[in-house]
Order: C-alpha cells, then sequence, then structure tokens
C-alpha cells in the first residue's frame, strides 16, 4: 500500500473536464498504467483517490496535486511517464511521488489572469486596476452552497497583486489565499466589473501557476 | 483551440462534449489524407457515444488508410444559439474544423425522432438541406441505421443509404467515392455506381406515384438501380471488427461502460419488435473471444463496468461460462457484469449469482402485455409463473426493486389486458411478500407502460396505431387499477409516440412536413424539452397531409409500402403469416426450437448459428 501523490498539468480541452469527470478519467488510466487503486472498505467500495485543491472548470493549471493510494508498493518512480500515454490531451502528469505533505500546509495560489480587450485595453486601465486592488475592501456578490448570494470581501483573500500591459491584453499575476477560505481567481473580474466597467474585459483567461504553503515556498 | 470557442464554453451546459481531444479519439494528419468524413450522430454526445454501431464504423473508416474519420454531434440548445450567434459552422471533433467541405458526411441514424436533428445539423453545417441542391461529388450526405428500414421521410435530404450492417458496405462507398473523387465523375455517375453495390439504396433513383387515396401506387427504380435492396450484414461475428481500442469520453455519457456485443439477431420474434426482425439471423460471437475482447477492452479503457449487450442476452448459449471466464478478472479488477435486460423465462440463480456482486438495485424485466391471451398475439413466449418465479428468483438472491415493462395500444387489446397489468404487478408483490430475505429495505415495484408504436418491417406494420384518446383512457384505466403504494407507474408521453407512428411508417411525402416542421423549430425532438406535436401539427396542415393517415389507419394485404424497395431478409409472406397468426393467438417457436422459415437464413448460406 503507497499513498501517492500526482502533480500534472490541465490545460487545452482538458480545462473544460470537470471535478467528476477528472476524477473519473484519472482513475480509468491507473490500470492502463498497471496500477491497482486502493478501494475503501465496505458494502460499496470505492477507489480512494482526491484532488486537493479543485479547479474551477474553464481554468488551466500547471499544478494540479492528487491524491491517491495503490496496493502496490513504490515510491511513484517511473508512473508518471506510463500515465501520460494514457491521458486525454491537456492533461500531463510531471511528477508522480509519495504524499508526505499534509493538505492543510497548503496555504496560497499563484495565478495568471489574461484579460483580453478586443478594441484594446482602455487608456491607463493596468494604473486603474493597480489603485482598485491596493483597496482594503472589495465586497463583490458571490454565490454561496445554498446558491444564495452573498456579499463577500475578496480584498484579505489577495495577498499579491501585479500587473503587465501587452497587446490588446492585460496580465494580472495574482496570489491569493488557497483554502480556509480560499477565493477563486476568476472573481477578481467579477471586482472589476463591479468598481472599474470601464476596465471590464471582454474575456479573462485564467491559468494556475504554482501552488505555495504559508512561506512562500512550492507546497508540492 | 478556436478563439470563437474558447469564449462560447464558459457560457454553455457540460462544455467537455465540444471539445474533444478523450483517450483513443483518433488524430490523423490532415496532409496525409484524401478523405475527410464526418462522422455524425444526430442527437447529443452523451447519446451518439453510448452507441456501439457508431463506435465500430469510427473504428472500421479510421482503419483504411488515407481516410479519417471524426465525430460529430448535435449541440444542445444552448450551444447551437451560441454557434449561430457567432457565425461558427458545426465542425468536428477530432480537428476542430468545420465539417462543410469535408468529402462525406455520414449520419447513423438509430429513431425517428432524430430526423429533425439531421436537418439542423446539416444546416448548422452551412450544407444544402436537399441532395439535389448538392450538385457537387462532394460533400456527399449518406446515412445508416435502423432508422433507415424506412428512409423515405428523408429520401430529398439523403444521397444514399446504407442498409443493415456497415462493416464492410461502409467501406465500400468511401472506397467508391474515393474511386469518383480520384477519376473526377460526376455526382449522378457516382450515385448510379453507387446503387450497384449491395445494400445501397440511392433515393433519387426511385420513382414513387400515389393512388388518389393517398397510397403507394407503384415505386420504379431508375438506372440500373435493384428494385429491392436487401440489407448486408456481417457474416461471421468472430471476424467482424469490435472496437476494443476505443474513445474513453472524459465526460460522462449514458452508457459509460464496455459494451461487449455477445450475438447479433434475436431468437425470439416477438411480433412488434422492429430490431427483433431486421438483425436476423443469430450471429454468435465465441465465448472465447468474448472473454478476450472483454479483458482488453477493460485494460485499454480503464472500465469498470462491462453490459454484456445484445437484443435478449440471456438466450446467448454459454452466458453462464462466459461469465465463470470472466470471474477471476472482474474480481481482481472490480469489475461488475450487467446485463441490459432480462427475460422473465430464463433468468435463472446460477446467471443472477454472476451478476453485480456486491450492489443489487434492480432487476428489469418486461412482459410487454398484462394477459397470456394478449402475450401470445404478441409472441412474447413468456408466462406469468415464468415471470413471477424469476421474482422470486431475485427477491431470494436480495434485490429489492423490479422494473416492468408494457406496452399500450397492442392489437387487440381490451381492457381486460389493461387490468391485467396490474394484476401483474400486485402478484409480484405478493411474490416479494413470501420469498423476499429481508423484508426490512421494503420493495419497490415500477411498473412503465409505453404507447404501441407500430414499425415496418415487423408483423405488425399493417397496424394502425390507437387514438390519442383511446391511449389515454388506457392509461387512466390502469392508473386507476394500481392502488398499492409500492407500486409506481409510469406512462409514456402520447405526443412523441404518435409522431414517431407517424414517421416510422411515412412516406417521401413527409419530406416536406420534415423540413416545414425543421423550420418551425423542430430539432433535437427525441427530447422532451424541445419537442413540440402542435408545430408538427401546422407543418401537416400547410403541407395539406393528414397524419393520422399515417398513424392510425388499416393497411389492406395488398398496400404497397413505401418501403417496399428495401428488404431486411425476412419475406413480406412471412410478416404477414406471423400477422395472421397474431390474430389466432397462435405463438411461433424461437429459432432454437426450430426454423421457422422467414428467409433470413439465404443471408448466412441457409443454416443459421442458433
Amino acid at each position: 500500500m503507497s499513498k501517492l501523490r500526482l502533480l500534472f498539468v490541465k490545460e487545452a480541452q482538458a480545462s473544460y473536464i470537470s471535478h467528476l469527470d477528472l476524477l473519473r478519467t484519472i482513475q480509468r488510466a491507473f490500470p492502463r498504467a498497471g496500477l491497482n487503486i486502493s478501494h475503501s472498505q465496505g458494502y460499496h467500495p470505492h477507489p480512494i483517490i482526491s484532488i486537493v485543491l479543485p479547479l474551477p472548470v474553464g481554468q488551466s493549471s500547471d499544478c494540479e496535486l492528487l491524491d491517491f493510494e495503490v496496493t502496490q508498493e513504490t515510491d511513484g518512480r517511473g508512473i508518471a511517464d506510463k500515465l501520460n500515454v494514457g491521458m486525454p490531451c491537456g492533461l500531463r502528469v510531471l511528477d508522480c511521488y509519495e504524499a508526505k505533505r499534509p493538505v492543510k500546509e497548503l496555504a496560497f495560489l499563484q495565478a495568471e489572469l489574461e484579460m483580453e480587450y478586443d478594441s484594446g485595453v482602455p487608456e491607463g486601465a493596468a494604473e486603474k486596476l493597480r489603485e482598485l486592488f491596493a483597496r482594503d475592501a472589495l465586497i463583490i456578490q458571490k454565490r454561496t452552497k445554498r446558491k444564495e448570494l452573498a456579499d463577500v470581501d475578496i480584498a484579505p483573500m489577495i495577498k499579491e497583486i501585479s500587473f503587465t500591459e501587452k497587446e490588446g491584453v492585460i496580465c494580472a499575476d495574482v496570489t491569493v489565499q488557497a483554502q480556509n477560505p480560499g477565493l477563486n481567481p476568476a472573481l477578481l473580474e467579477k471586482a472589476i466589473i463591479k468598481y472599474l466597467p470601464e476596465c471590464a474585459p471582454n474575456f479573462v483567461r485564467v491559468r494556475r501557476k504554482r501552488m505555495l504553503d504559508a512561506n512562500g515556498e512550492d507546497f508540492r | 483551440m478556436d478563439k470563437r470557442l474558447e469564449r462560447i464554453l464558459p457560457r454553455v451546459q457540460k462544455p467537455a462534449r465540444y471539445v474533444g481531444g478523450e483517450y483513443n479519439a483518433v488524430m490523423k494528419n490532415k496532409d496525409e489524407v484524401d478523405t475527410r468524413i464526418a462522422f455524425c450522430f444526430p442527437d447529443t454526445y452523451e447519446i451518439g457515444m453510448s452507441n456501439l454501431g457508431m463506435r465500430i464504423l469510427y473504428g472500421v473508416m479510421n482503419n483504411i488508410p488515407g481516410v479519417w474519420c471524426e465525430r460529430v454531434f448535435a449541440p444542445w440548445g444552448d450551444m447551437e444559439e451560441e454557434m449561430r450567434k457567432a457565425g461558427m459552422p458545426l465542425f468536428a471533433l477530432e480537428s476542430g474544423e468545420p465539417i462543410t467541405n469535408f468529402d462525406m458526411v455520414a449520419f447513423s441514424v438509430g429513431y425517428e425522432m432524430a430526423f429533425p436533428a439531421i436537418l439542423n445539423m446539416l444546416d448548422l453545417a452551412g450544407i444544402p438541406l436537399h441532395s439535389a441542391e448538392r450538385t457537387a461529388l462532394t460533400p456527399l450526405v449518406f446515412a445508416g441505421g435502423t432508422a433507415m428500414y424506412n428512409a423515405e421521410p428523408m429520401a430529398d435530404f439523403l444521397d444514399l443509404v446504407s442498409l443493415g450492417e456497415g462493416e464492410d458496405l461502409t467501406v465500400e462507398i468511401v472506397e467508391l467515392h474515393r474511386k469518383a473523387r480520384r477519376e473526377g465523375w460526376t455526382k449522378q455517375e457516382f450515385l448510379r455506381e453507387a446503387a450497384k453495390l449491395p445494400g445501397v439504396y440511392v433515393p433519387s433513383l426511385y420513382d414513387v406515384s400515389y393512388n388518389d387515396d393517398g397510397t403507394v401506387k407503384e415505386i420504379v427504380a431508375r438506372d440500373g438501380a435493384p428494385k429491392v435492396v436487401t440489407k448486408r450484414i456481417v457474416q461471421d461475428m468472430d471476424k467482424a471488427y469490435f472496437p476494443v481500442k476505443t474513445i474513453v469520453p472524459s465526460t460522462e455519457i449514458v452508457q459509460d461502460r464496455v459494451t461487449l456485443e455477445l450475438f447479433r439477431g434475436c431468437i425470439r420474434g416477438c411480433r412488434f419488435c422492429q430490431a427483433g426482425y431486421v438483425y436476423r439471423p443469430v450471429r454468435n460471437r465465441s465465448r472465447e473471444l468474448c472473454a478476450k475482447y472483454c479483458i482488453a477492452s477493460c485494460d485499454d479503457s480503464g472500465y469498470q463496468e462491462v453490459t454484456l449487450s445484445s437484443l435478449s442476452t440471456s438466450d446467448y448459449p454459454p452466458l453462464t461460462d462466459l461469465c465463470d471466464d470472466l470471474e477471476e478478472f472482474c474480481a481482481a479488477r472490480h469489475v461488475n457484469l450487467s446485463l441490459p435486460s432480462l427475460r422473465a423465462d430464463n433468468f435463472s440463480m446460477n446467471l443472477m449469482q454472476r451478476l453485480a456482486k456486491g450492489r443489487k438495485s434492480g432487476l428489469t424485466f418486461a412482459p410487454e402485455a398484462g394477459t397470456q391471451r394478449l402475450r401470445d398475439v404478441i409472441n412474447k413466449n413468456v408466462t406469468l409463473d415464468d415471470l413471477l418465479e424469476s421474482c422470486r428468483t431475485a427477491f431470494a438472491g436480495g434485490y429489492s426493486a423490479v422494473k416492468l415493462y408494457f406496452m399500450l395500444g397492442l392489437p387487440t387489446e381490451t381492457d381486460e389486458d389493461v387490468l391485467g397489468i396490474a394484476d401483474i404487478a400486485a402478484r409480484v408483490m405478493h411474490t416479494w411478500r413470501e420469498s423476499a430475505t429481508n423484508k426490512n429495505r421494503g420493495v419497490r415495484i415500477t411498473v412503465s407502460t409505453s404507447w404501441f408504436v407500430p414499425k415496418p418491417h415487423t408483423a405488425f406494420q399493417w397496424e394502425p396505431q390507437i387514438s390519442k384518446e383511446e391511449y389515454e383512457r388506457r392509461v387512466k384505466l390502469l392508473r386507476e387499477a394500481i392502488t398499492t403504494k409500492t407500486v409506481t407507474y409510469n406512462w409514456h408521453d402520447s405526443d412523441t409516440s404518435f409522431l414517431e407512428a407517424v414517421l416510422a411508417r411515412g412516406d417521401r411525402r413527409l419530406c416536406k412536413v420534415m423540413e416545414t416542421a425543421w423550420r418551425k423549430g423542430a430539432k433535437l425532438d427525441a427530447w422532451e424539452e424541445y419537442f413540440s406535436l402542435d408545430r408538427w401539427l401546422e407543418a401537416f396542415e400547410e403541407c395539406g397531409l393528414d397524419p393520422h393517415f399515417y398513424a392510425n389507419r388499416v393497411r389492406e394485404k395488398d398496400e404497397l409500402m413505401p418501403w417496399s424497395m428495401i428488404s431486411s431478409g425476412v419475406t413480406e409472406e412471412y410478416l404477414w403469416r406471423e400477422h395472421e397468426k397474431a390474430y389466432e393467438g397462435i405463438t411461433t417457436p424461437d429459432c432454437r426450437t426450430h426454423c421457422n422459415g422467414c428467409g433470413a437464413n439465404k443471408m448466412v448460406g441457409g443454416k443459421c448459428d442458433v
């Protein structure tokens, strides 16, 4: 019995695979790689597999983590290559290793937002965005798990943010709280629409870049 | 990824079904292929990807060197709206490219209610709807599948129809079209040549005239097209292509498992069942090969569930042996075997013990009719004792839910037959009380009735569908007769079944109705969300045709059926004989007991593999 962790990329077509579908998809890839996943005991055994921090549908990531148990004794070496033979487009395993660090040590998430402006970046938009996200409070409305709208202040959950302008695009490099509570970086767009409607982009592409611990080091 | 698609996807439901890229999707270099085929399923991704025929032919076509066959599904309403708004034509999942300029556009059509989706998909692809408007050799629009045994309501839109099992014929059509393109044939030249391939029906080469009463007067084949086109079959199931390495969708589909086809055809001969007639004769796949395919498919796909599929799986002679062969593998890999539906007369303890070991949810039986008299009429050779015995076995084995399927409106049905259904449910309930091992869990008995739709190429092709009022009266009668709380009664919506009855036995004048209804918004009419009978009734009105003429009329023995140019291999004489025996209440034994001379044996050299 070994407890393993996968580090993988989820991008392009695979970014549209939902959380539950991703679990199913990866679970089906295990037997192709000769791995025998452990099942829970009981009347309806289910495979022991979990995603550390589910990624919203449509976002890409360079640093997804998935924990699972196999019946074999292994430190994970060689598994990444085997799994990559049977993955759908856009899923690519970078590494597989023994899961040692507890998930609770995951503290922050670094993401890149590519904000597209179809008729060019508005004059001074980057500067206005910097000022906006320097505020102490940014209240947006967010759907709760009970499907009600609630006011949430996202400012305290943003640790760092910077903006750079390219042609027709503003890139935001943002570090947000990962859990308890976590912030979906896509919600930054909501704040822009509310407070700076003139700087609202036509489309936002979100990509997770790094998972970080409390010290700002890579969480693996 | 297409930028327009990227912007659309966040706004639509289940975007994963529009992006492709699944494990085992076939990617080819388009510079190295000379034939691009859009293989379309006129329904959603979840339905189309669950279709075994689709998977088989996808593999068969992609195995032809130089051919790239890609999948295309009907977008759900939200996606269609976004695509039209963005000016995005229908695209193929593998390459993401519009199918407008593909060489061939093929449709797999399993049910009549999918017809409007074909028109909608052609329109979304920017391809002219009518065969006559498409004067060039490409794109060639053709179709196959069970619903094509009467292709007349789609005759104006299809260039050709591939009849029966497509493993061989599809390759022949693709190769002939490739030759035609290479040698610069006209479309007409190609169609005339294609009509010479056994199993190919080219609607435009047949002239149909009508009598004053609206029935078909004459069907004349032109330009060397055969008077009757007989379906094609695979001769030997052990040599037939099986998609071991098949696409594993990254999003959940309806049949999300390995489908292992044990045999084709059915020995039974239920008189209402189109599949039972048109898939004849019975051809078994050997037990050894089935086991091999099962293991190889699970190994490759990673699936942990396998459906042992066929029209009547418990009739597969080595079924329990096959389950035993697979037992060790299944246990080691947490793989469950499941059966699509069961016959109530040969479901045994032996079999039950080999099925799903942990989860025992429910079993499904289809007695189809409420009394023995009516079951004899339809030749469903199952008795009430068979059914109760099977239920007893199931309840004793720990099952606590049984689903029972029936049809209302079968020929000769009386109120007594309808009430018989309620009686059966009550007796199943009683059987549970007697035999259940754990009564604390309670029991769920579900009775479902559908409205009988007479289908072409069956013994009941001459029969009327009963009127809507009568159907609803019988539903009410049954509803009031089912008083037990543990019995749930579901009945099928009447509007869709009525239209299905109209389209199933329609002639080519319905093409105009089809197009009119589509222009009024008919698209995914297999879905209640999108179906509207009013739209169709308006279309009939505008075209000056009466839907009841198609659905509710008794056809005489000598009436020329609109689909008379199509043969399933079963002779019309045999169907009529079965029709008469139905009215006499005489049953016909299954093909294993003895040959009843339906004619399909000629397709396998005289002797069926029963």
